[in-house]
């Protein structure tokens, strides 16, 4: 009979498998170990970036290993980090950042690693609407950004001419229209829709309408924090969802990107998903196509207010030695360089994490050409932050979503109103917020 | 009746068993073990802090309406995989017994899902079914069927017990084949001279004869349904749409790998061995009764 225990045990096995596949000859060099999840062309980025620091210097050597999707790799990072042998730099995608900050002793803050090893670091030289995601209130710097995305909406423009819309829309009574005149001019099964159902309608709406999604400045100034998105404006959104939903002018595409497809096929000619979503637009989409700010209700005040990232950054892991540390501090810094910013910026999409590197590509002309690229950046910078858009930090974010999407699965299905479904997961979320708040270490 | 093997040394059987004895502790008893202490253990996902808090996971868990939704979701859904699987796969199994021919090549084919990993049998549903790309879900909605698995629980349901069923109907196919073939011909065409009809002849001679195979089948795709589906869902639905297609090995899961609360989620996995043991005792004191060898 098979039984599957995921406990320490599995970890430990995958522990002493990757001990002994990683069991190197003893080098003069000092290995840096970089476990990350980035597929296909980023993956050659994260490859030529290693490949690049070593041939830069001889005394440290970044070895970068793929551990699969986002999840799998932050699960390989704690499993190892159990056994005694976890990696040096881990990618951690943004919903994990709570987890891994509360994480005391297993993980090195990035503020604290560049003051020890004494390695240049201007904390001010990043994008704050970036760092401010991965910092302390104070603005400690806990880890490194390393591939930011922002929402956005894309736009088939052809569909657009079809239904005889001659401008994009800006705010959301906009969007409504629009996509009820594309639905009657062809675009039945979906006028306008969205991937990443939480992130675009609880935890980037609030933001950008600069409402909170939790107190405590959502969760990034303490665990302690409780769930606020049952207010106004997202049950209004969410109302808006349901009436659309009945006959198709909105129609759901699930929790995860999995629905994205569905606006390169040409089915949703209005779709809100990852900036990152680019580099597939550009190789599968035949009509022409742009992207835009997000959405926005002309009648909240304040709004638009920037938007929240997404995507993931590295986090240094503890107990390693100083040797280690110097390596992995000169490797930051290295990657913090402004030509390597926008080449990277340039290769992947992902945004520019420094003020210089944003700067260059704009005089560059590189916007003039691919003016997509800058929006997530535009709507990231758009005003400073507040409490409700710097970012948020909540623990066990992967569940909660997956416990908020079941809420909105449930108010569009017409089993619930937008209001009992808000309100139940808040409750919900509450509770498995405590939960975490009693694990986590402080 | 069992042969008796008679060793002229005491050690030498110990020893020949010796190797799969120690694969099942590796293997079985220690993981399980480790569920077992963990499960009365509160930790953080790193194993910073680690409390002990004997039964409070389990009681967390007993309380929760939730899990209870699971159970009887779990249950559900494995009755309804069984019975269509071994239902179809009994049919397919009569059809294919005939002396046809290219019988061979049919029974080939028949047998061709069983060797599909059920991610990939996740996949290829949902290429069939997926509301927006899939061929059938076209037909449907040609059909006036407002197919949308994605916030319709009941048709979720629905898709993941059509795939876990269709890769489960091979191996029930191969076993009731052999089962099948093993009835000496001469039974039935005794029956079949006294005047008996294929359909009566079905149930009161081969149907008796298939019971020992049909109730070994019933045990394992019991467990199949419990354990084996795990890759299904977890491709198709993810236990969505609100919690729909949620079983309890899925939960294991998130809770878990996912939600990194280690300690509910080894409660959880004692609780699933708990059940599965009893399922398999109950099933083979009660139901073997009434089998026939």
């Amino acid at each position: 009979m098979a039984f599957r225990s995921f406990g320490p045990t599995a970890a430990a096995a995958t522990a002493i498998a990757v001990t002994l596949a990683m069991a190197a000859p003893a080098q003069a060099v000092t290995e840096i170990q970089w476990w990350h999840a980035m597929t296909g062309g980023n993956n050659e980025v994260v490859v030529k970036l290693a490949n690049d620091f070593n041939a830069s210097q001889s005394d440290y050597k970044v070895v970068p290993a793929y551990k699969g999707s986002y999840p799998d790799t932050m699960n390989a990072g704690i499993a190892a980090f159990r056994a005694g042998n976890a990696p040096h730099i881990m990618q951690v995608f943004e919903v994990g950042t709570a987890t891994m900050m509360s994480a005391t002793g297993a993980v090195k803050p990035v503020y604290k690693l560049m003051q020890e090893t004494g390695e240049t670091f201007d904390p001010n030289a990043y994008l704050p609407a970036i760092t401010g995601y991965y910092s302390t209130s104070k603005g400690e710097m806990l880890s490194f950004p390393f591939n930011s995305s922002s929402m956005v909406m894309w736009v088939n423009l052809d569909a657009l001419k079809k239904a005889g819309i001659t401008e994009i829309p800006k705010t959301w009574p906009q969007v409504f229209d629009d996509a009820k005149k594309l639905k009657a001019a062809g675009y039945a099964t979906c006028g306008f829709s969205t991937a990443w159902v939480t992130w675009a309608n609880l935890e980037q709406l609030s933001a950008w309408h600069n409402v909170p999604l939790a107190s405590k400045a959502n969760g990034l100034d303490g665990f302690d924090t409780k769930l606020e998105f049952n207010g106004p404006v997202q049950i209004k959104h969410l109302e808006k969802l349901i009436e659309l939903q009945k006959d198709k002018t909105y129609d759901y595409s699930g929790r995860t990107n999995a629905g994205e497809g569905r606006f390169t096929s040409g089915e949703c000619p209005l779709f809100l998903t990852s900036s990152g979503f680019f580099g597939n637009v550009k190789s599968q989409a035949k009509f022409n196509w742009t992207n835009a700010p997000m959405p926005y209700y002309p009648d909240v005040q304040g709004a638009p207010q920037n938007s929240i990232i997404g995507g993931a950054s590295l986090w240094v892991m503890g107990g390693k030695t100083p040797e280690e540390y110097k390596g992995v501090a000169k490797f930051l810094a290295f990657l913090s360089d402004t030509d390597r910013q926008v080449a990277i910026h340039k290769a992947s999409g992902y945004l520019p994490i420094t003020k210089a590197a944003y700067e260059k590509a704009k005089a560059d002309g590189f916007y003039n050409e691919q003016p997509y690229l800058e929006t997530p950046i535009k709507e990231l910078t758009n005003k400073p932050p507040t409490e409700n858009s710097r970012g948020l930090r909540l623990g066990n974010m992967v569940q909660l979503r997956d416990l908020w999407a079941e809420e909105i699965e449930q108010a569009l299905a017409g089993k619930k109103t937008a209001k009992e479904a808000l309100d139940a997961a808040v409750t919900r979320g509450n509770t498995m917020l405590r939960q975490f708040e009693k694990t986590a270490v402080r | 009746m069992l042969k008796q093997a008679v060793f002229q040394s005491k050690l030498l059987p110990y020893l020949l068993v010796l190797p799969q004895l120690a694969v099942v502790l590796v293997f079985f008893y220690w993981p399980a073990g480790q569920a077992v202490i963990q499960s009365f253990l509160m930790q953080d996902a790193f194993g910073l802090s680690t409390v002990f808090v004997w039964f409070d996971n389990y009681r967390e868990l007993l309380a929760d309406p939730d899990y209870f939704a699971a159970i009887l979701r779990t249950f559900a859904f494995s009755f309804a995989i069984a019975l269509s699987s071994l239902s179809l796969a009994l049919l397919l199994a009569v059809m294919a017994d005939r002396p046809l021919r290219g019988s061979t090549f049919y029974r080939t084919l028949l047998i061709w899902p069983y060797a599909v990993a059920p991610p990939v049998v996740g996949v290829l549903w949902i290429f069939m079914l997926n509301p927006s790309l899939g061929v059938i879900a076209h037909g449907l909605r040609a059909l006036g069927i407002d197919w949308n698995p994605l916030l319709d629980g009941h048709q979720a349901a629905l898709l993941i017990i059509l795939a876990a069923a269709w890769k489960q109907i091979s191996y029930n196919f191969l076993f009731f084949l052999a089962g099948l073939q093993a009835i000496p011909a001469s039974v039935i065409e005794a029956a079949a001279i006294d005047g008996a009809r294929p359909m009566r002849r079905f149930w009161t001679i081969i149907f008796p004869l298939l019971s020992p195979t049909i109730f070994f089948l019933i045990v394992v795709n019991v467990v199949y349904a419990f354990f084996e589906t795990f890759g299904i869902i977890d491709t198709m639905t993810r236990g969505g749409p609100a919690k729909a297609t949620e079983t309890l090995v899925y939960k294991v899961y998130s809770d878990g790998l996912l939600g990194g609360n280690l300690g509910s989620s080894a409660a959880q996995s004692v609780i699933l061995m708990g059940i599965v043991i009893a399922l398999t005792a109950f099933q083979f004191r009660f139901v073997e009764r009434k089998v026939n060898y």
